[in-house]
């Protein structure tokens, strides 16, 4: 076992995801709408040395196989995330995320005027530019970090 | 026509303005042909913010093809007030009609009211959003005036929050048209516009003085700067009353130039120009009516 793997302890069954860049572990489980009240085993490791990255965050999450569509939204934050799906303490699937074309339910829109702020049955949906996301609703354009647009569950 | 629901003119290709106006004129020089074209129509009109003229127009356009309106009422008298979601709304008046023209006061409510119905939804404008169908208008008029195509065209005014600028200048990305757009600082467009003109190969020419660009336009586009969708009272009145067009700033304009504004005005344009050639803004009103006409005929 190496160094690294030694600061976060080893799962038997879950998901694993890695290279995330450092200090931005906390914004991968507010995606990821985990906040430990679902009673998940949750391990973090944060600003760990990496060759790649310098500094990177890792996220261990017991007991649950997240699916490709879950982890592509990391990419507008971790864009050179790896995901790891462990069962009985081995890796058997190891993927990176890719750019989704549409985000739903995970960001509220910035607009305050915009229809999904109100009380409609919608869920909010942003497709992903280049650069940033947009509001398919009120087509309002967010740049920069995400972080902070994260919707509250 | 390619689209079922009319939300956006980004929406738009020229083939269907083109499509849209070329009805339009047909309809204008014999509106008798289309007398009962559409009898036994019903649209239904639900305007969640106050509007006179949009909502007549698209009542005289609908009864002029022979169909009928039914008319959601204000909203202080509807179950709108009772809290009612605008999804229920229209999925419930969606049964009594064969189409719903939308107005409403936030962004992005005609996008969510035509995931929710099959009937068209035709967007009358959604908060600082949208106003396709006044760009049908627009457009028509300028092709009257103007043309479309070589057109150097001032849009000024409230450029952040006037849908009918946003619309405006998605629709004219389609044609060979030069687009200047003169607002104070605070007032200009917003980044998606800007990030759409830019896709579309579009140059965003922005001026905060009318003089900077006046002297070669076609068509001058006015826009009232509108107190109610400043969330900042102190914000909205530091900005009032910034462009006046008269005589005098239009000395130094093109003789053939052709003033436009989607009104109702507050004192944008001085009356003096109303009886000028240039005036273009009654008789684009007027537009409304065969614009929309031809449009309700290709949708419905
Ligand atoms: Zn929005």
């Amino acid at each position: 076992m190496t160094d690294t793997e030694l600061r976060v302890s080893k799962i038997e069954n879950g998901t694993v995801i890695d290279h995330v860049p450092g200090g931005e572990a906390l914004t991968v489980l507010a995606i990821l709408g985990i906040d430990g009240s679902g009673g998940e085993v949750v391990s973090i490791g944060m600003n760990v040395p990496s060759d790649r990255l310098g500094k990177k965050d890792i996220v261990k999450i017991e007991g649950r196989e997240l699916s490709q569509a879950e982890v592509d939204v990391l990419s507008l934050i971790a864009p050179e995330a790896t995901i790891n799906i462990v069962r009985a303490f081995e890796v058997i699937e190891k993927h990176h995320v890719t750019r989704p074309e549409t985000v739903r339910g995970v960001l509220s829109c910035p607009n305050a005027n915009c229809i999904t702020t109100e009380n409609e049955p919608v869920e909010s949906r942003f497709d992903v530019l280049d650069a940033g996301v947009r509001c398919v609703y009120c087509e309002t354009i967010i740049d920069g970090s995400i972080a902070s647009h994260i919707h509250s569950t | 026509m390619r689209y079922d629901h009319l939300i956006s003119a980004k929406q738009l290709s020229r083939e269907d303005i083109e499509s849209v106006l070329d009805r339009a004129a047909e309809v204008a020089a014999d509106p008798g042909a289309f007398a009962d074209t559409h009898a036994g129509t019903l649209l239904g009109l639900l305007f969640f913010e106050p509007s006179t003229r949009t909502r007549m127009s698209f009542d005289a356009a609908m009864k002029r093809l022979g169909g009928d309106t039914i008319d959601m009422g204000s909203v202080d008298s509807s179950s709108v007030k009772k809290g009612e979601s605008l999804a229920d709304t229209v999925r419930v008046i969606e049964g009594y009609a064969d189409a719903l023209v939308l107005r409403h006061p936030s962004e992005g409510a005609a996008k969510l009211a035509s995931e929710f119905v099959d009937v068209p939804v035709v967007n009358a404008g959604d908060g600082a959003g949208q106003h396709p169908t006044q760009t049908l208008l627009d457009l028509y008029t300028i092709r009257e005036n103007a043309g479309l195509d070589g057109l150097r065209i001032g849009i000024v005014g409230d450029l952040k929050y006037g849908r009918t600028v946003h619309s405006l200048a998605h629709a004219l990305t389609n044609f060979d048209a030069e687009q200047h757009f003169i607002s104070p600082e605070s007032l200009r467009l917003p980044r998606g516009i800007r990030y759409d003109l830019q896709s579309s190969g579009t140059t965003v020419r922005e001026h905060t003085e009318i003089e900077d660009a006046l002297e070669d336009l076609d068509v001058l586009y006015v826009t009232r700067i509108q107190r109610e969708r400043f969330p900042d009272e102190n914000e909205y009145r530091q900005v009032a009353g910034e462009y006046r067009i008269d005589s005098a700033l239009l000395e130094s304009a093109a003789p053939e130039l052709t003033v436009m504004h989607p009104l109702p005005r507050v004192d944008e344009i001085a009356p003096e120009i109303d009886e000028t050639a240039r005036a273009a803004y009654f008789e684009q009103a007027h537009n409304g009516i065969p614009v929309r006409m031809a449009l309700l005929d290709e949708i419905l």
